[in-house]
């Protein structure tokens, strides 16, 4: 009897999933017929795609899966997003907070799937362990896109693009100011005795930042005292930097790996009676930071944070570009990285050259940072 | 002369204090070799400064918690493990309700008092609820505060729009910070303030008892006319409050609701220091400064490794070995093998 029974449960079981995969491969059918019918409009004027899907009634599910809201950052990148996706601009954005989980975004994907959404974008709260959900998005026959960290894959047409920072050239770009500042001053490598406070280990961020200083301090002898995790806040940021400073009375350089790591950093300087800025000669303890934030900034004017060199979180327009591009039935680049800019108080560096490319450092005032949105 | 010494040491051993504080010796052990300053405690820019002071201050919240795990460990015989999304959510109410709704504020919006009330009623609501699940439904504590621990976050974002909220005024950092010139950080006040009163509460009226004889037999304790329902809520509304006390100390330090950090892991971190204050998990008879020398214990640990200079993506390992390392020490097949072992020697020595 529960042998029969079991039988029958299995191929119901069976013919649903069968449904399943023939409602999804429908939807793509008419969602390819539909891109063809776009392509023309699009090529005629490039602007008005947003506005000529919401005139032909179709509406682009997109599933976002955000890391979580653990910075101004972050918040940004949501902002974004949401702002991008808008039901005006003809999208139904299905947004997810995993609260830094991975199993959560995890979950989330697979509900994504379930809901049958168009694409799938994913901010992903570490690199690994993203094979087999994405193996299952790609049987769904649903394109992802990885924004911010990267995701490493045994196979890597398990994603469509990905779209960010290049975080190794943010960390060379800083050391690169770090080296003409230090020349500037009359400073040997050997006077810049800095203090690392990483980011959450095997993130994206951490990795590119903490090479880009550890590969200019071994070429240009600097000083490296130490590196340890701050995991990207506050708290953790102002636990470290109390232990550095004891650990290490000569520091005279911070190497925050974002806004907030500073802020709970320069609580710390400031509670044990030093004092932050750019003249490490006399003292003054310079501290460096990562992401550019309103609040990060502000603290940039105040002359608090030396130098911050921006992480653009505003990914939404290039995910759109991606996404009408693969409507109108294109191909996209693999790697897109969003433009990013250097900010400082201090004017003795205007400009930074890494690989031959120069980059610009940009002078804060008052007026840059209230054209800030984030 | 020999004889008397030994009995000492018997008598030392069986202290019910000396294991956690062996184990805190011995991390703080390492120290002396490793780090000769670590035990420096000087006076830098008013304030006291050193290692020690690190770990006695970023201890504090742990050791509000690890009182409040106590209790509640020796009561229900099981362990609250939405603290942490608790702290999130007083935290969360507190700094809103301070920045008036806004993001970031640089005055306060509302009287800190009311704020700090609101949050302190929410997290004893917190409590309150678990307590009903556990007393009244009967149902197992780590099933019943897992509600709290997934939807806890989820609620401290909803209060906090997903933000992380800034209260950028100087008042709002007392707490975790330092009052005026007074060179002890203030996280220390409340931490040995809450054991202090909950010591006290417990010494001055039955409570302590019976928490203790629920624990053990919650039938019998009923039966000679003890409400233990009572009881065990009683002990998860104190850990609710306890939390929300936590909680705002820890939002104090960084002026800012962080929805998704505040207390992060911090349960666990609780349990273990219950754990190593050589507590049954599985309730009845406890030993409150066990835990709190527990939680200390972990708070070293950190500290040392930092001063140790081990580096970031290693930390956990070490951590996980020393954990490891302390709960054999404490564990009663090890224990029973040590005593045996000291008394095979006291005999052989006698024989000799």
């Amino acid at each position: 009897m529960k042998k029969w029974l079991s039988v029958i449960l299995a191929s119901v079981m069976a013919v649903s999933f069968t449904a399943c995969g023939n409602s999804s491969t429908a939807t793509n059918g008419a969602a390819n017929g539909d891109a063809s019918a776009a392509v023309s409009a699009a090529a005629s004027s490039d602007t008005g795609t947003a506005s000529m899907k919401t005139e032909s009634g179709k509406t682009i599910t997109v599933g976002f899966s955000q890391v979580g809201a653990e910075s101004d950052w972050r918040t940004a990148n949501t902002t974004s997003m949401k702002d991008t996706f808008s039901t005006a601009n003809g999208f139904n954005l299905v947004f997810d907070d995993a609260q830094q989980k991975q199993e959560n975004q995890i979950t989330a994907i697979r509900n994504f799937i379930q809901q049958e959404v168009d694409y799938i974008v994913l901010a992903p709260v570490t690199e690994t362990g993203w094979d087999t959900v994405l193996k299952e998005a790609k049987d769904a026959n649903i394109p992802v896109i990885i924004v911010d960290r990267m995701v490493k894959v045994s196979d890597e047409s398990l994603f469509t693009a990905w779209v960010g920072s290049n975080f190794k050239l943010e960390g060379q770009k800083a050391a690169a100011w770090l080296k003409n500042f230090a020349d500037a001053k009359g400073l040997k490598g050997s006077d810049l005795h800095i203090v690392d406070i990483q980011g959450t280990i095997g993130a994206s961020a951490q990795i590119g930042r903490t090479e880009g200083l550890e590969e200019a301090a071994k070429e240009y002898g600097w000083d490296l005292l130490a590196k340890e995790s701050g995991e990207f806040t506050q708290a953790k940021g102002q636990e470290v930097m109390e232990s550095f400073i004891k650990q290490y009375p000569n520091l005279n350089v911070v190497y925050c790996e974002n806004d907030n790591e500073a802020f709970g950093a320069i609580d710390a300087l400031t509670a044990a009676g030093k004092t932050v800025g750019p003249d490490i000669k006399n003292g003054q303890i310079m501290v460096l930071s990562f992401d550019s934030t309103k609040a990060g900034l502000t603290d940039t004017l105040k002359g608090k944070i030396t130098l911050n060199t921006e992480c653009n979180p505003l990914h939404g327009p290039r995910v759109k570009k991606i996404i009408d591009t693969l409507e109108s039935g294109g191909t996209v680049d693999k790697k897109a990285y969003v433009d990013e800019e250097m900010f400082s108080a201090d004017t003795t560096v205007t400009q930074v050259s890494v690989g031959g490319e120069n980059f610009n450092v940009t002078k804060l005032t008052q007026e840059v940072l209230d054209k800030r949105a984030y | 002369m020999n004889a008397k010494t030994k009995f000492d040491w018997g008598k030392l051993v069986h202290w019910r204090f000396f294991m956690p504080i062996v184990c805190l010796f011995l991390v703080l052990l390492v120290n002396v070799i490793q780090t000769p300053d670590f035990f420096v405690i000087s006076i830098n820019n008013g304030v006291l400064y050193g290692y020690l002071i690190d770990i006695i201050n970023r201890a504090s919240e742990l050791v509000i918690l690890a009182v409040g795990m106590t209790l509640v460990t020796a009561a229900s015989g099981g362990q609250d493990i939405s603290v942490g999304a608790v702290m999130a959510v007083a935290a969360g109410i507190c700094c809103q309700i301070l920045s008036g709704g806004a993001v970031s504020t640089n005055t306060l919006m509302a009287p800190m008092a009311i704020a700090i009330l609101a949050a302190l009623a929410a997290s004893v609501l917190c409590g309150a609820f678990n307590g009903f699940l556990v007393s009244v439904l009967g149902i197992q504590p780590m099933v019943a505060t897992l509600i709290l621990f997934t939807a806890g976050r989820g609620i401290a974002q909803l209060v906090t729009k997903g933000q992380i909220t800034y209260v950028r005024v100087d008042s709002y950092r007392v707490m975790g910070g330092y009052i005026g010139a007074c060179p002890v950080p203030t996280p220390v006040f409340f931490a040995i303030g809450v054991v202090l009163v909950v010591n006290l509460v417990l010494n001055k009226t039955a409570l302590g008892l019976y928490i203790e004889s629920v624990g053990v037999n919650g039938s019998a304790s009923r039966l000679v006319g003890l409400n233990s329902t009572h009881i065990k809520f009683l002990t998860y509304v104190i850990m609710g409050l306890l939390s929300g006390v936590a909680g705002i100390v820890a939002s104090s330090r960084i002026y800012s609701a962080d929805a998704n950090n505040i207390g992060l892991n911090l349960e666990m971190d609780a349990i273990l220091a219950v754990a190593l204050g050589g507590n049954n998990l599985g309730g009845g008879r406890f030993n409150l400064m066990g835990s709190v020398i527990g939680a200390y214990t972990i708070q070293a640990l950190t500290t040392t490794l930092y001063a140790m200079k081990v580096s970031a993506d290693q930390l956990p390992v070490y951590k996980a070995i020393v954990v490891i390392i302390i709960v054999v020490i404490q564990s009663p097949v090890f224990q029973k093998k040590f005593r045996s072992m000291r008394h095979g020697k006291a005999v052989t020595v006698n024989a000799g």
